[in-house]
């Protein structure tokens, strides 16, 4: 590697480390992180750019800042970019959750700790709620949408069906239904 | 052997999971359950540790399982897992699609995955649901419960703060005090 490239892999790394250690709660809330950093102050890539990233992010299997992270990685410097950007927005989580595994169990056999989760576990179901909610915004509104929506639903909460199948299900039957309509709309 | 078995769950969790935050839940919680390697309240519980900590859930979560089940290589393992299947689809997307989120096969599969997302974290909380408010099972006593109604007032509450967006991490904190002082406010009455 040219030492020019290198020093770019460098300063991947060390950026994505920045933002993987100052993002909570993940996924989009790094958006806005990666456009201080990579557009206005590197200036690597351009705004137009980050529409891009977040719309393959979205639609790539896997988590998002990950794949934010790899694609920019890729787009400033090929492979080794790529590699660099992810093990930098990937070590903080790594170390800090890696800490917290040893001390929670600790803190876990303090009767005061119990209670706190027991309240702890409500608020959690709150954001979930939340999530729920803006993954239903987010989401088409038709026929076809609310039947897939129902019947995912059905099919993992009371009758046990394996979540793999019904994510592989839905996307087939995603498919199939907008080839019909749009076979329909050119005839 | 264990090592394998994280890399290879992990694994599949990241390739089948659209979307972020809370969407990949659903596999989580059936695949870490399924292997018995997390009961579904300290599955909770970590969702808690997790939105408090930096970093993205499905890492932080690998991370979490990886290092209870296996220590150090463990958590190694499992976080490998989780990243490797985004990382190869993004190199060959950015290689070879230039236009992908563009395409018709894309937009498509998107179609479906999008509703079943929602269907699916629906079906989450479900099981959450009983964890918060029936820890004990589903019985007909639960309505005169006291942690019952302990557990209904912050979650209503937290319902409040949520949509009033309030910052997640105070939200868990406003919680948890919460749940302190009815704790011992029912061991004191009771």
């Amino acid at each position: 590697m040219a030492s020019g490239k290198m020093k770019k892999v460098w300063q991947l790394f060390l950026t994505f480390l920045k933002i993987g250690a100052f993002t909570f709660g993940g996924g989009y809330a790094m958006i806005p992180l990666i456009q201080k950093e990579i557009v206005e102050k590197r200036k690597w890539i351009s705004d137009a750019d980050i529409l891009e990233i977040v719309a393959i992010a979205e639609s790539t299997p896997g988590p998002i800042a990950i794949n934010a992270a790899t694609f920019v990685g890729f787009r400033i410097c090929g492979f080794w970019g790529a590699l660099f950007a992810t093990l930098g927005v990937v070590f903080p989580s790594f170390f800090i959750i890696l800490v917290v595994s040893f001390v929670l169990k600790e803190f876990q056999s303090i009767q005061a700790v119990r209670y706190a989760f027991h309240g702890i576990r409500a608020g959690v179901l709150a954001l979930i709620l939340k999530a729920l909610w803006s993954m239903y915004r987010q989401c088409p509104k038709n026929t076809t949408a609310y039947i897939i929506m129902a019947s995912a639903f059905v099919l993992t909460a009371f009758l046990n069906v394996d979540v793999l199948i019904v994510i592989i299900g839905c996307a087939v039957f995603g498919l199939i239904s907008s080839a019909v309509i749009s076979r329909r709309e050119r005839q | 052997m264990i090592y394998l078995e994280l890399l290879w769950t992990f694994f599949k969790i990241g390739a089948f999971t659209f979307g972020g935050g809370y969407a990949m839940l659903p596999l989580i919680q059936e695949e870490v359950i399924a292997h018995d390697w997390l009961d579904i309240k300290s599955l909770v519980d970590f969702i808690a540790v997790s939105e408090s900590t930096p970093g993205p859930f499905a890492v932080n979560i690998a991370t979490y399982v990886g290092a209870e089940v296996g220590g150090i290589l463990g958590a190694f393992c499992a976080t490998f897992g989780v990243v490797l299947p985004s990382f190869i689809i993004i190199l060959i997307v950015a290689k070879c699609f230039a236009k992908f989120s563009n395409s018709k096969m894309v937009k498509g599969c998107m179609a479906g995955l999008k509703p079943a997302v929602v269907g699916l974290i629906g079906a989450a909380m479900i099981s959450i649901g009983g964890t918060v408010f029936a820890p004990a099972g589903i019985h007909t006593a639960i309505l005169s419960d006291v942690s019952f109604y302990a557990a209904l007032v912050i979650f209503l509450f937290s319902v409040f703060l949520v949509f009033r967006k309030v910052h997640p991490i105070l939200i868990i904190c406003i919680s948890a005090v919460l749940g302190i002082l009815f704790g011992y406010m029912i061991d004191y009455l009771i």
